[in-house]
């Protein structure tokens, strides 16, 4: 099999995933997509790993790391997406950003302040 | 002789001083032993070292104390007949003043630091007077500024004690940073910066600069002994405690200018130039303040008047070339105005106010402090010049050194030639010594008779100035002993002092051993001017009850006396006035320039380095919306966009 069906095939995955991360509100199917996208990079490494008849395996070997790195990473977003939700009620990515610098025009900067003493 | 008692009578004040400092506020018991035991204490080794040292013997000692690469700096000390006498005046007045003050400031909560002051300034002065080491004499010369400072601002409450002892400290540290160079230039000249290397390269002619020396030191000797043009902070400086004028402003610290030029005389000697500035800088003083004390109302403030007054007869004197006369009034007038000043303090509480027409219209005043009355009564005979009272024969003797100088025959003792000395010098210094007599007697009658003997012709008004040291003594007990016993100690060298000049085996032994017996002319000449200015101030006094009893507005003999001159001479004639507009609103204005250039062009560029960031991390906060897409999204764009950079650049 030539390499260009899994190598496109890993594109069409990995670029769904891209999508999906960057447009999705909800952010089960962000998570989802992160998953394509991890798993479009396992097809490169056991396709590129066959095509270059790599006798150590490690494309394979990584892939196998790499699954069981996503599994658990898996389980910390499901586990952190449910407490965002029980605390917020919702599950809408773009609505948690609680981190964001939102309240610009309650505090006046610094240099206001000073201009205001001023 | 034992090193250690010259030694000790500097140092105990000093350590009195820090002693009262450190347990003033823990221990209050304390402060009054503290004060009065180590200044007494000294005074009796100054008395002793005195007599251990005798007549006409000298001792220097002189222990290096550093090392300079130039004229070296020596703790040195230099002791002789002048230093002694001067030693024995500051110990007597300080220790008078000392136990004065435990009375006089009883109820003060800041006596103990008032008290380490006076201890400190007793220890300066001490310093100066036994110095053998220019040096070491400016650190004393200077540590007596800063307590004057001090003790001027001690009611500091008051606006007119800030302000008067800043303008004390100003005035005598702007004569002082010529002193300063002209210390420098005087121990470069010389080699050395002891006293009596520079005295020996003085008399050999080798000092390269002997008029720009003794100019540069005339004017810090100017601001310290408050001579015109920097006199004006001496009546000014009468805001302090009158204990503190009593001892700084009227016998120690102002003589300490008169002592040092007497030290230094044969520098001065060989600038006739300086000497002719030193004396025209006395006579414009001498008659000037008389003028004005006969136009003040605040009794301390004529008294510090007739002390820059009397300050001018002792660099009059110095002009003329005879530091023995100098020496000779500065003690006595220390004395009797130290006494004048003392019974001023015992006037003020017993009055309640400071203002001599106000005293006029208490009835009974002088029988309430008869002791103040009878001993400010020996005082002002002694400052008017009555025989035999001490002041008699110090003046006489500067007026005869005066008529000697303008005759060319001055008497620089063993000091100099008596050409040294211009004639012009002494005749000015005559001319204004006279005269000035004449005024002295008037001002000091006027005060006499206003504050005790005026008849009261209306009720004491409620407005009369405030002085700031009243309510301090019941004036039922106006004259505790503590106060009372001072006066009568100082009475003694008022009344007797000035016999001691009589033969020359006495007091002139100690000094330069010339003659102080007064001059026939000068002494028929003087006390003519001084009954003059009696009688005249009598019939002003005379010629003003009689006004105030015909039912006119009461007047002040001074008023009659000084005629137009009377406005001018109540203030200063104008001098303070003339140095704000010359000195103070020029700096004034260019401290508001400054402080423009400071606020509006310094200050924008500062606050504009500031704003250029600050509304950069403005537009960067824009970027943080909390949106993890928007950042993923950032990221991948950057991504592709190196992505590209570098397939493009491969």
């Amino acid at each position: 099999m030539h390499l260009a069906y899994p190598a496109v095939l890993a594109v069409l995955l990995f670029s769904v995933g891209v999508y999906g991360v960057l447009a999705r509100r909800n952010v089960i199917l962000v998570l989802m997509s992160v998953e394509l996208m991890l798993n479009a990079v396992n097809l490169n490494l056991v396709a590129f790993d066959v095509w270059l008849r790599d006798t150590l395996h490690a494309g394979q070997a990584l892939t196998l790391f790499t699954i069981t790195v996503a599994a658990a990473e898996i389980g910390l977003g499901l586990a952190v997406v449910l407490l965002v939700y029980r605390t917020r009620r919702t599950a809408a990515v773009d609505e948690v950003t609680a981190l964001g610098d939102r309240h610009e025009a309650d505090e006046l900067s610094d240099g206001e302040k000073e201009q205001a003493a001023a | 002789m034992n090193l250690a008692l010259p030694i000790l009578v500097p140092a105990l004040p000093a350590l009195g001083a820090a002693a009262g400092l450190a347990t003033g506020r823990r221990h209050p018991g304390l402060a009054r032993p503290l004060a009065v035991l180590p200044v007494a204490v000294s005074a009796v080794l100054a008395v002793v070292t005195a007599l251990h040292l005798g007549t006409g013997t000298t001792l220097d000692a002189a222990t290096r104390l550093a090392p300079t690469g130039g004229p070296e700096i020596s703790l040195a000390l230099h002791l002789d007949g002048f230093s002694s006498l001067i030693s024995v005046l500051v110990g007597l007045v300080a220790t008078c003043v000392q136990v004065y003050s435990t009375a006089y400031l009883k109820d003060d909560p800041r006596y103990p630091s008032y008290a380490a002051l006076v201890s400190l300034f007793t220890a300066a002065m001490f310093l100066v007077v036994y110095s053998g080491d220019l040096i070491v004499l400016l650190v004393g010369w200077e540590v007596m500024g800063i307590c004057s400072y001090f003790l001027i601002g001690h009611h500091w409450e008051g606006a007119d004690a800030r302000s008067a002892s800043l303008k004390a400290f100003l005035v005598t540290k702007l004569g002082d940073v010529p002193f300063l160079f002209g210390l420098f230039l005087l121990g470069a000249d010389a080699g050395s910066f002891r006293i009596t290397e520079v005295l020996r390269t003085a008399a050999a002619g080798g000092l390269q600069h002997p008029t720009l020396i003794a100019l540069l030191l005339l004017a810090g000797v100017a601001g310290k002994s408050a001579q015109f043009p920097l006199h004006t902070w001496l009546p000014d400086a009468m805001a302090g405690p009158t204990p503190v004028s009593a001892l700084i402003h009227a016998a120690t610290m102002v003589a300490a200018g008169i002592y040092l030029v007497a030290r230094l005389l044969p520098v001065f000697l060989l600038s006739s130039a300086a000497l002719l500035v030193l004396a025209v800088m006395a006579a414009v003083t001498m008659v000037g303040s008389a003028l004005c004390a006969l136009a003040q109302d605040d009794l301390k403030r004529v008294l510090a008047y007739s002390t820059v007054g009397q300050l001018g007869y002792m660099a009059g004197a110095l002009a003329s070339g005879d530091r023995q006369a100098a020496v000779f009034h500065l003690v006595a007038h220390g004395a009797f105005k130290a006494l004048l000043f003392l019974t001023a303090g015992v006037v003020i509480h017993a009055a309640h106010t400071n203002s001599i027409s106000a005293m006029s219209r208490i009835d009974g005043l002088r029988r309430r402090v008869p002791d103040a009355y009878w001993t400010m009564g020996l005082g002002l005979a002694a400052l008017v010049g009555l025989p035999p009272f001490a002041g008699f024969f110090s003046k006489e003797s500067v007026l005869t050194a005066a008529e000697h100088a303008a005759r060319g025959e001055a008497l620089t003792g063993h000091l100099g030639p008596a050409s040294a000395v211009p004639a012009a010098a002494g005749w000015t210094v005559l001319v204004a010594g006279l005269l000035t007599a004449l005024l002295t007697a008037a001002y000091a009658t006027r005060l006499w008779l206003v504050a005790f003997h005026a008849k009261p012709v209306a009720p004491a008004e409620a407005d009369a100035p405030y002085s700031p040291e009243i309510d301090e003594a019941d004036p039922a007990h106006a004259e505790p002993a503590a106060m009372r016993w001072p006066l009568w100690v100082l009475a003694v060298p008022t009344m007797g002092f000035g016999l001691l000049g009589l033969r020359t085996d006495w007091l002139p032994r100690l000094l330069d051993g010339e003659p102080l017996r007064p001059g026939f002319e000068t002494a028929v000449l003087g006390t003519g001017a001084a009954a003059i200015g009696i009688v005249l101030g009598y019939a002003a006094w005379r010629t003003a009850t009689a006004r105030a009893a015909a039912g006119q507005p009461a007047t002040d003999p001074g008023r009659l006396l000084l005629g137009p001159l009377h406005g001018p001479a109540q203030h200063g004639f104008g001098v303070d006035r003339l140095y704000s507009a010359l000195f103070v609103r020029p700096t004034a204005a260019a401290a508001r320039l400054v402080r423009f250039l400071d606020r509006a062009v310094v200050e924008t560029y500062v606050r504009g380095a500031g704003a250029a960031p600050g509304w950069l991390g403005r537009a960067v906060r824009f970027a943080q919306t909390g949106n993890a897409q928007g950042y993923l999204s950032a990221l991948l764009a950057g991504a592709v966009l190196l992505a590209v950079l570098v397939a493009v650049g491969s």
